[in-house]
């Protein structure tokens, strides 16, 4: 695509030109260009260690438990094996009763303060992520579509209302609404996936808002009414449809966000309760090892790093391929 | 103009008694604030005692008085007692407002020295370096969590080469050696937001026809780029600051919280993890009173620079 290239501008022709005489190897570089290849693969593998972290298929792919501490390996060094002598009498016990002699555990990535694998508690962590933040976003999308459906196409006193409803949303610093959320719920898994829901709303509402007020006025939907359709099947037929492209690349650009704000509230310790992984507890937890382990903090952090990254290149390019009107909005 | 301020007042304070209203419910959703002291029948709390309290707190009274009771309270500057030191939650939060003004502050200067200077070279230099640097900043300060960033930067500068303090607000002086790493954080993802928008309105504006006839005037490129380009990029940034000054109170709690720092956002955190309801309601109420404030000097600052808005 030559979204970068304005108009008028004497390279433009040119690259215009070339494009229509492009061998294989052009092409292939003009794919890798245009779609989002590497972000793509990191996402494709970060669903992957979630699937591996703990289903039954593979068996935990590191032999780890993420929950389970083993104070022998407290804040084990990055690449380094499991502790000696817990694993001598784990081989002595195998060895008197018969089984198999287990593997010595090696900590990839090292441990944290309570001797559990780091690796597996990333893979854990993108798990519970990945639950969240689909179901999270999902209630959002549909709800902030729904919302900005009935604001755009009723119009009039209901438009009023709900917009207002929007303006005193926003007053209220949504981290503080959480932290008062947890007090008055108590930390847990619906408490967080209701809070997220609740931040990813907003703009599905402005923008789709937006468009059922221009759609609204075209012939086709006054057609439709002319021929008798109710105002439910006008929004389904004729207008849900022609939203639906904004609605996708605000959604994946809203991931991104939701899962930065999903790491904030575990680190303020607002999040999911231990002793289940998530990435922003896990920098939390590495807080105070800091100088001694620094692997506890610095491994989750690059993975929330790398995810949200690869989201908000995946969400230009969508946006970029579907709606560029939204360029200068989201 | 006047009727354009005046409609933004009216909308400020009907969302300010919507954000009121909003806190009271939800100190209320948890059913009985004294559930807050003692747990029912709990503790040898008798039916007297348990009665007394609730008169006390005023719950004998139907909800909508409770309602207006407590903004009366709210309006006069009483916010009642925290529950863990019985101390009044209005001299918490006075001693704490100063301190996250100052690092706020501090913030959004650094945000703004660092993130539009780099933006503007960043589009007048396109394709170099230093566009390139200033991307991978801006990338680096919109996908990095703050709180790692913070971590991180304790890690190097506090822990491993001792330049720095890891926390805690400083006295006198030396205390401006406090500032550096929480500034710094808080900075860094306001001023990737400058960057961007900044780094796309001067694209965008030095490929308009005006820009074009100054160069084909004559016209220095300095002069183009400060004179002609500049101050017409500077709009989008500037409606930018009152977004990144709202953020800011999500980013006090988080690097206050990481790096100790005495203010308002810490204070949010402990209250919420020793359950301590008024000072959390007082501090939301605090920042929800800062946002409205923000927003309507924007819209202010707006009708100033755009005359458009003044008109319509």
């Amino acid at each position: 695509m030559a979204t970068d290239v304005s108009i008028g501008d004497s390279q433009s022709f040119a690259v215009v030109g070339r494009a229509q005489r492009k061998n294989w190897a052009q092409r292939r570089w003009q794919f890798v260009k245009d779609w989002p290849v590497l972000p793509v693969i990191m996402l494709a593998i970060l669903v992957i260690m979630a699937l591996m972290a703990d289903t039954p298929l593979w068996g935990g792919v590191t032999g780890f438990n993420p929950e389970k501490p083993s104070l022998g390996d407290r804040n084990a060094p990055i690449n380094s094996d499991g502790n000696e002598r817990d694993y001598n009498r784990a081989v002595e016990r195998a060895e008197k009763n018969g089984d198999p002699i287990p593997d010595r555990p090696h900590f990839w990535l090292g441990a944290d303060q309570f001797g559990r694998d780091i690796l597996t508690r990333i893979m854990k962590g993108a798990q519970i992520s990945l639950i969240i933040l689909s179901i999270a976003a999902s209630v959002g999308m549909v709800f902030g579509t729904f919302y900005g459906l009935a604001a755009g196409y009723f119009g009039g006193w209901l438009d009023e209302i709900l917009m207002r409803a929007l303006d005193v949303y926003f007053s209220i610093p949504f981290i503080l609404l959480a932290l008062v959320a947890v007090i008055v719920f108590g930390q847990s898994i619906n408490v967080m996936l209701a809070l997220l829901a609740l931040l990813a709303w907003p703009p599905f509402v402005r923008n789709v808002r937006a468009e059922t007020l221009s759609l609204k006025e075209r012939d086709y939907v006054a057609a439709a009414r002319a021929t008798g359709a109710s105002d439910i099947w006008i929004m389904w037929k004729h207008i849900v449809p022609n939203v639906i492209n904004t609605v996708i690349v605000i959604a994946t650009l809203r991931v991104g966000q939701l899962i930065l704000a999903e790491a904030i509230l575990s680190f303020l310790g607002a999040g999911v309760p231990p002793p289940t992984p998530t990435w922003g507890a896990m920098v939390a937890e590495g807080r105070d090892y800091l100088a001694s382990a620094w692997w506890i903090s610095f491994f989750p952090g690059v993975m929330i790093f790398l995810l949200v990254m690869s989201l908000n290149f995946i969400g230009d390019w969508f946006r970029d391929r579907f709606d560029p009107r939204l360029r200068n909005s989201v | 103009m006047y009727k354009f301020l005046l409609r933004r007042l009216v909308f400020s304070i009907f969302t300010l008694i919507g954000a009121t209203i909003i806190v009271f419910t939800l100190s209320r959703v948890v059913g009985d604030p004294r559930l807050l002291y003692a747990q029912e029948g709990g503790y040898g709390m008798s039916d007297q005692a348990w009665d007394d309290l609730g008169v006390a707190l005023g719950l004998d009274k139907p909800i909508v008085v409770q309602y207006f009771k407590w903004v009366g309270d709210v309006v006069t500057g009483d916010l009642g007692q925290s529950l863990l030191g019985r101390n009044d939650v209005t001299d918490l939060i006075k001693q704490k407002v100063p301190n996250t003004l100052q690092l706020g502050l501090v913030s959004w200067v650094v945000a703004t020295l660092i993130g539009i200077p780099l933006g503007v070279l960043s589009a007048v230099k396109r394709g170099s370096f230093w566009d390139y640097l200033g991307r991978g900043f801006a990338l680096l300060g919109q996908a990095a969590p703050p709180f790692w960033i913070g971590i991180m930067a304790i890690l190097l500068f506090a822990v491993r080469l001792d330049w720095l303090p890891a926390g805690g607000k400083g006295e006198g002086f030396s205390g401006l050696k406090n500032f550096i790493l929480p500034a710094g954080t808080l900075g860094l993802a306001a001023s990737a937001s400058y960057l961007r928008l900044t780094r796309s309105a001067m694209l965008e504006i030095l490929d308009s026809e005006f820009v074009k006839l100054a160069r084909a005037k004559g016209v220095g490129t300095q002069m183009v780029i400060w004179k002609h380009a500049f101050k017409n990029a500077l709009i989008p940034p500037l409606t930018l600051s009152a977004l990144i000054l709202v953020g800011f109170i999500t980013g006090t709690v988080v690097v206050e919280t990481v790096f100790t720092w005495p203010g308002l956002g810490r204070l949010a955190v402990t209250s919420t993890n020793q359950n301590d309801f008024p000072v959390m309601t007082g501090v939301v109420l605090v920042f929800a009173m800062m946002y409205v404030v923000i927003n309507l000097v924007t819209d202010l600052t707006y009708a100033l620079v755009d005359p458009r808005i003044r008109i319509g």
